[in-house]
């Protein structure tokens, strides 16, 4: 079943799903559904920790010096049990600064220095370089093992065979294939990997199951129980070694250092950091992962020692590497699905690992080492590129490829001599350089650039002097003298017992000899001077978590003219737009053009370019555009001391004030729209009684005949009261007419448009006002009426117009001689009605004026004629009226001879697109 | 995340605490032939003190809602 096709399938099978996995939670992302936004993926993917050292170096470590694998998973649960320290506040800063990288962190802390930033990323990939190595080699290795099945055959050591027949080779370029198809895709703003993660962790739980698997095979398959394995064991004194430690003092401090060490390596390692910090969603998440990925830690290293035991006791001793025993021991008892899953859960185990570390360092080798010097290079003249997204993806793509070489190389060169565990361990050694500068960093504010240089540099060659060469002279590609004598044969510099000091492993004695050249360089040459400006700005927003940005970053200013096609260049056009319309919302405002060239907007620009450039390549770009005067150091100083914080409280308060002036002379401008609003209510009471009036009179006055005449005959009083009670009708008509103004005013009255019979209308509008008429002595005339008129309309309404102009007519005649004359007449398009009276008239100045609403109400100006009456309101209804109807509503008159009210209403309403 | 500082500081106190279980001089107490609960005892002790360390860390984080 095992051949070499089946164990090459599973595995491109298993990259596949991965991949689709990976595309399916940035599928996600892009519609605003994270997959990874939740605290157990996000302690899942931080088993990104648990490599191949992990996965079959554990057991080979167990096998030679017992409980010895342990201190690495016990280092990184004490920092987990420090979360809230050190963690917690790394998360804070990197989001608030945008920070893509263990490199852009120092270099951002210390000032935004190019060249710390281009140091740490040396440190990280050459320090890192042995840790790609040992995957490539625990592939490689367990594919050779798995693919000569039934037999158990080790591995030939790699320099022994032809480079086009190393499966090494092959692994390398496959992986690298696949962390460019993984990482490299698209260009985020925040550098963030949603598919990586939610892979990672779906990896995470691969291994984990693999190797719980194989150890539930061993303990209880293989042997009665974890009991049995160790009462086995206890039985053969040359295993029985591995159950206790050596109880000497180097023994227990090289135990703590693994701790210590380990502790820092899950901070520092770039992928780690990139994991933890950089793709961290939410910083509450971490709340579950405290206790969360030690609890992964713990049940990945559950079997560890008895697996190692059984392997010990099943082989005999040197037929078979222990690094192994994971993948041999299942393999030796004909377990072929499980020891293919053991070799998918290792595959897993590497992956994750290269993916991730890659990743992270292409993001640094890019952002924070050849951006810069290209950007340096003035006549590449790339700083007036129009897009330069494409190059940055390109320089990852290719830094992934040449980190995943050299990795290789390293395997070829040196990954003979160790054993897994050592070659990582050598990595976490190099990183653990960067722990003074970091933590140092997030505590104390007298760090500076040349301190952070000085004890980075220091550290990193005493490492590469102790460790690294070493390594080499080991495989043969140094002298081996150079171990045994020093160099230049100088006995004080033996590299493995430097100046004489004996009685370390090598890794203590690296991390001696290391940190505290590295420490003392740090403190020492930062005391040298006081920080100066911008380090200081940069101490402060890390250390006190204060947010001084937009005050203290930009003293000068640049407008979005200038900054957005920069953003452009680098994150691509739509990219940068879409970050700067999201800003300019932030602030209230509707597009991009009205974004103030303040230092804000400057601060917003570069902090977006940090994401995609790095901080420190990103203030060299903004700088190039910003014609800013540099802060003194004087300014900042101030800034930073108390005296300045309490100004920048009252400058606070001062746009306080201001804000608040500016909500004052709102609330005034409302307040006088509400009185207006109030005596234009007033107003209309006032009139709106006028209305209800006439109709009540009309009433009041047949009522009162029939009351004062009983002898009035049967056909008179029918007729009165039939009037009484049109009229009553007509009343609640208006009163619910008036509600309607009320409608008509807010736009939501309501309108019944049937074809209306004009002749009818006014017959039924002059019957209702007879009696006032009557009473007045006036003539009504309605002899000018053409029959059979019709117009689209509503017939209360038209009636109401009606009404309004006979009794406004009525009321300006005069008694006995008064005259009021009612014509229609009709053209084949409109109608047109004419109301005329012998009245006073009205001035030609006043034709419009009788037509405002309220305008009479008012009663200060006298506008209708020199005797007033009457309310004004009226008219300007009809007016409306008339006009929803696409008419008009005029009046001609001269004064002194009487006045002409006209309207015209088209035979068909058309549309009645004049609302109220 | 770490809302109140006694949160906080009980997740220093436990990193204290790790730190004396996983250390000599503890260490070597149970550095010894023989055997607890069917295990060599520095085995049972590094792996039990393990998880009790991390069901306290549990503890302190999942309960400091209440």
């Amino acid at each position: 079943m095992l051949q070499v096709w089946v164990i090459v399938l599973a595995s491109f099978l298993y990259l596949g799903v991965l991949f689709g996995i990976a595309w399916y939670a940035d599928h996600r992302a892009d519609h605003g559904r994270s997959l990874i936004a939740n605290p157990v993926v996000y302690a899942l993917s931080l088993g990104v920790y648990c490599t191949t050292w992990t996965f079959y170096g554990s057991v080979g470590r167990a096998a030679a010096n017992g409980i010895g694998f342990l201190p690495i998973y016990l280092g990184p649960t004490l920092l987990f049990a420090l979360a809230g320290f050190i963690l917690y506040r790394m998360i804070r800063v990197a989001k608030a600064n945008r920070i893509t990288s263990i490199a852009d962190f120092v270099a951002s802390r210390y000032g935004k220095s190019q060249l710390l930033g281009g140091l740490v990323t040396v440190i990280a990939v050459v320090g890192v370089i042995p840790y790609i190595a040992l995957q490539l080699k625990a592939v490689s290795n367990s594919f050779t093992i798995l693919s000569s099945y039934p037999e158990i055959v080790m591995p030939a050591s790699a320099g022994a065979v032809p480079l086009f027949q190393d499966s090494a080779l092959y692994v390398a370029m496959i992986l690298a294939a696949f962390t460019i198809l993984f990482g490299t895709r698209h260009l985020d703003a925040t550098e963030r990997h949603e598919g990586m993660v939610a892979a990672i962790a779906v990896e995470s739980i691969v291994k984990l199951v693999a190797f719980l698997a194989v150890g539930a095979f061993v303990v209880w398959g293989l042997h009665g129980g974890v009991a049995d394995v160790f009462a086995r064991a206890a039985e053969v004194p040359e295993v029985a070694r591995r159950l206790t430690r050596a109880d000497t003092s180097a023994a227990y401090g090289s135990w703590g250092t693994l701790i210590f060490l380990s502790l820092f390596a899950s901070l520092l390692l770039p992928r780690q950091f990139q994991i933890a910090v950089v793709e961290n969603v939410d910083v509450k998440h971490l709340n579950r992962a405290v206790w969360m990925f030690p609890l992964y830690l713990f049940l990945i290293n559950l079997f560890v020692l008895p697996v190692a035991l059984a392997g010990l006791l099943h082989f005999p001793a040197g037929t078979v590497d222990a690094d192994t025993f994971v993948l041999t021991l299942p393999m030796a008892h004909q377990q072929e699905g499980l020891a293919l899953f053991v070799f998918i859960g290792g595959l897993s185990a590497a992956t994750g690992m290269v993916i991730v570390e890659t990743i992270a360092l292409s993001t640094m080798v890019c952002n924070d080492l050849v951006m810069p010097l290209l950007l340096r290079m003035r006549w590449l003249g790339l700083a007036e590129k129009a897009d330069l997204s494409g190059l940055l993806l390109e320089i990852r793509r290719w830094a992934i490829a040449i980190i995943l070489g050299l990795g290789y190389l390293y395997f070829r060169v040196a990954g003979e001599a160790y054993a897994l565990v050592s070659i990582g361990l050598i990595s976490f050694a190099a990183v653990a350089q960067f722990a003074p500068v970091v933590i140092g960093g997030l505590f104390w504010k007298g760090g500076t650039r040349d301190g952070a240089l000085a004890g980075l540099a220091i550290g990193f060659v005493l490492w590469a002097y102790t460790l690294l060469l070493p390594s080499f002279a080991k495989s043969g590609w140094l002298p081996e003298g150079f171990i045994a004598h020093g160099l230049f044969g100088i006995e004080l510099l033996r590299p493995q017992h430097l100046f004489g000091l004996t009685g370390l492993d090598e890794i203590t004695h690296c991390l001696v000899w290391s940190l505290l050249a590295n420490l003392g360089a740090y403190i020492g040459v930062s005391l040298v001077r006081v920080p100066n400006a911008r380090e200081a700005r940069q101490a402060s927003l890390f250390i006190g978590g204060t947010d001084l940005s937009g005050h203290l970053a930009w003293s000068g200013s640049a407008g979005v003219a200038d900054l957005l096609p920069l953003a452009g260049r680098f994150l691509g056009r739509e990219r940068a737009e879409d970050a700067f319309m999201r800003h300019a919302r932030s602030r209230g405002l509707n597009s991009v053009e009205e974004l103030p060239g303040d230092a804000r907007l400057v601060n917003f620009a570069e902090n977006l370019l940090a994401g995609a450039i790095g901080s420190a390549s990103a203030r060299a770009m903004v700088s190039s555009v910003v014609s800013e005067e540099p802060l003194g150091l004087d300014e900042v100083m101030n800034i930073l001391d108390e005296a300045s914080q309490v100004r920048a409280y009252s400058r606070e308060l001062e746009q306080k004030s201001l804000e608040l002036t500016r909500a004052t002379a709102e609330l005034r401008q409302a307040n006088e729209r509400l009185r207006e609003l109030d005596r234009m209510k007033d107003d209309f009471i006032s009139t709106v009684t006028h209305e209800l009036r006439t109709p009540l009179t009309s009433i009041r006055a047949f009522s009162e005949m029939l009351h004062e005449d009983p002898k009035t005959d049967l056909e008179q009083r029918s007729k009165f009261l039939g009037i009484i009670v049109s009229e009553t009708v007509r009343l609640s008509r208006l009163i619910n007419q008036i509600l309607d103004l009320a409608k008509l005013e807010s736009g939501r009255a309501e309108w019944t448009v049937n074809a209306v019979d004009v002749d009818e209308v006014i017959h039924e509008a002059a019957d209702s006002l007879t009696a006032l008429f009557a009473e007045k002595r006036v003539t009504l005339d309605l002899s000018g009426l053409d029959k059979g008129l019709t117009v689209m309309a509503d017939r209360d309404r038209l009636m109401q117009v009606m009404v309004n102009l006979l009794s406004n007519a009525l009321k300006f005649v005069p008694p006995d001689s008064g005259m009021v004359r009612v014509g229609a007449d009709g053209s084949a398009q409109e109608v047109r009605v004419s109301v005329t009276d012998n009245g006073p008239g009205i001035h030609a100045a006043d034709h419009e004026v009788i037509f405002d609403k309220f305008r009479q109400g008012s009663g200060g100006t006298d506008v209708l004629t020199d005797k007033p009456q009457g309310t004004g309101l009226g008219l300007p209804i009809s007016r409306q009226i008339i006009e929803y109807f696409n008419g008009r509503l005029w009046v001609e008159s001269v004064p002194g001879a009487g006045a002409c009210f006209l309207f015209t209403l088209p035979r068909q309403a058309g549309d009645n697109g004049k609302k109220f | 995340m770490i809302r109140t500082r006694l949160v906080a500081q009980r997740l220093a106190f436990l990193f204290l605490l790790g730190c004396v279980f996983f250390n000599y001089p503890l260490l070597s107490i149970f550095n010894q032939g023989g055997s607890l609960f069917g295990m060599p005892p520095l085995y049972a002790w590094l792996m039990g003190s393990w998880l009790v360390l991390i069901a306290l860390l549990a503890l302190v984080i999942e309960g400091m809602h209440d």
